[in-house]
């Protein structure tokens, strides 16, 4: 350690950080939470006055049914994302680890432009993908196969495909290098013995990965809560709620409706969702240790 | 080892084939955009013209708005690399007494969700009046994207040996000097990182801008694209020429930044204090 420093100099080296977190983290998060306990609006009659108003807004949350039906899906569209990402994730970095040199890197390139892309781009490219008209259904008819709408037949299945194909890449270069760490020798003699890839998979990858896997989970989990373009700009939360998770929820009520309190609750509910799911994966890791 | 070529073969096939399918939802966006009459759905250009990029170039409001996402994208990336820079440094070098609640505490911030920021955000801007304002919108986006920025730059001079450092100061270089002499060299594949990370990250963003502007010069790219599908008559042609003029630069980024990014995922040795 190099020598002794002065303690005002330590803390003028974080100064910044801790200024900028502060106003413009801490604050809108402590905020956050008053502002829910509020009635605050932004026109209307409550406009004018912000009057503290309890537990009121979370007393409406739990007998909202449009609430309700925004975290099913908030939950289906994070599972499902969670599930897909995972398993396309792995496989590419799994398979890549034994194709041709050229095959990888160009593989790679293409997968990592679905992440690379910005989130509007990606947007409207699923748009169209899934339209009437589109991509996917000129295919089906080339093979012969009747047309489906799918933003109105499969809405919630569309934005999960449409997030999945985002996120692999991400998923992917973190299974990519977890996988360099597998030990080659373990696993070479193990084929040796006879053990299928399933088994090797199975046995001797996935506890060595385990770290990996349940970062990685939580880290899809926290980006897939809080997503709001994606779906704002292929659905608008559309047909019929069926795809309104709860930030789509939230902009709607504080924005459109200018119930900002109730907004801010709903964003609350979002935070508690990740919470649990934290929850979850540090209970489900530390049990097999 | 006939056997294992055979299989390479297959697997590299099949890896193709992904890759295939994995562009479809581009098709459209490169068919349309040199389209005269593009539509929503996928079709082969009736007519290659570039029209749509010149029209999508040469309107003001674009301009502005391209500028406005470099703007913004380059300040929260600087303002983002200097604060996690410094406080990297000393979160790394320094003996501290709550470096571990307060590293710990920096790791929850950065697991919050933006939606929970952005109401309170908006009614503080508004008492600060820096609402509409891009400077506002840079400060708050600088903010929730440090803590991830932060703990990686820390990783990153955690890696760097001290050795050097102690050799420095025994000629008897001050801590400024030695970060500025020493550590910095050292530190540029982590400092790309974090730049690129938070430029993609600003440029991109949607929700923010959307929901913390309201004047239309202001708007960055993200925005006004978005404008585009509100018109009674969406040009898809010049939509689609605009998502490639604005996707471009980040993928080029990438590429650019693509050895250090990998380093900077792997995030290894996050549990450290």
């Amino acid at each position: 350690m190099p020598g002794r420093v002065p303690l005002w100099k330590k803390m003028s080296y974080l100064a910044p950080s801790v200024l900028l977190l502060l106003v413009f983290f801490a604050v809108p998060v402590v905020l956050s939470v008053y502002f829910s306990f509020t009635n605050m609006a932004l026109t209307g009659s409550d406009a004018g006055s912000l009057a503290f108003r309890g537990l009121e807004n979370y007393r409406r949350m739990f007998s909202d049914l449009v609430i309700k039906s925004a975290v099913i899906n908030t939950l289906v569209f994070v599972v499902g994302s969670i599930v897909g990402q995972t398993l396309l994730g792995f496989s590419f970095a799994y398979l890549m680890r034994s194709c041709t040199r050229w095959v990888r890197k160009l593989v790679g390139g293409v997968i990592m432009l679905g992440w690379v892309m910005p989130e509007m781009v990606a947007a409207y490219c699923m748009s169209s993908l899934f339209h009437d008209s589109g991509t996917l259904n000129l295919i089906l008819e080339a093979l012969g196969i009747e047309k489906v709408s799918w933003l109105y037949a499969w809405p919630m299945g569309a934005v999960i495909v449409a997030n999945i194909w985002r996120g692999t890449a991400f998923s992917m270069v973190a299974y990519q290098a977890a996988l360099d760490d597998v030990p080659a020798e373990i696993e070479e003699s193990s084929q040796l013995d006879g053990a299928g890839v399933f088994r090797r998979i199975y046995y001797i990858i996935l506890p060595t990965i385990k770290g990996t896997i349940m970062t990685n989970t939580m880290l899809i989990t926290l980006m897939t809560l809080g997503s709001f373009g994606l779906i704002w700009i292929m659905t608008g939360g559309g047909p019929g709620g069926k795809t309104q998770t709860l930030p789509i929820l939230m902009y709607i009520k504080a924005f459109k409706n200018s119930q900002l309190g109730y907004g801010v609750a709903i964003s609350i509910l979002s935070l508690v969702i990740g919470v649990v799911f934290g929850v979850i994966y540090v209970k489900a890791a530390g049990r097999e240790e | 080892m006939r056997k294992r070529r055979v299989i390479r073969r297959v697997l590299d096939g099949g890896l193709l084939l992904m890759a295939c399918l994995w562009m479809l939802p581009m098709v459209w966006l490169f068919l349309a955009s040199v389209d005269s009459k593009a539509n929503v759905f996928t079709k082969l250009p009736e007519g290659i013209t570039m029209e749509n990029y010149v029209k999508v170039l040469s309107s003001h409001r674009n301009q502005m708005s391209f500028f406005n996402s470099l703007l913004l994208a380059a300040g929260v990336a600087v303002l983002v690399v200097i604060c996690a820079g410094v406080a990297g440094y000393a979160l790394s070098r320094y003996e501290m007494k709550y470096k571990r609640s307060f590293l710990m505490s920096i790791l929850f911030l950065s697991t919050l969700p933006g939606t929970v920021l952005i109401v309170p955000a908006y009614r503080m801007l508004v008492a600060i009046k820096l609402n509409d304002s891009l400077f506002g919108i840079i400060l708050f986006m600088a903010a929730s994207t440090l803590p991830y920025s932060l703990w990686m730059m820390k990783n990153f001079i955690d890696g760097i040996p001290l050795w050097l450092e102690e050799a420095a100061r025994v000629d008897g270089a001050g801590s400024w000097q030695c970060l500025i002499h020493i550590v910095a060299p050292l530190m540029v594949p982590g400092v790309f990182c974090v730049v690129i990370q938070a430029f993609i990250g600003a440029w991109g963003n949607f929700m923010v801008p959307f929901i913390l502007l309201t004047s239309t010069e202001k708007y960055p790219a993200a925005v006004t694209m978005y404008q585009y599908t509100g018109q009674w008559d969406i040009s898809y042609g010049e939509l689609t020429a605009f998502s490639i003029l604005y996707g471009v630069p980040v993928l080029v980024l990438y590429v650019i930044g693509q050895n250090f990014m990998s380093k900077g995922f792997r995030m290894s040795g996050a549990g450290k204090g």
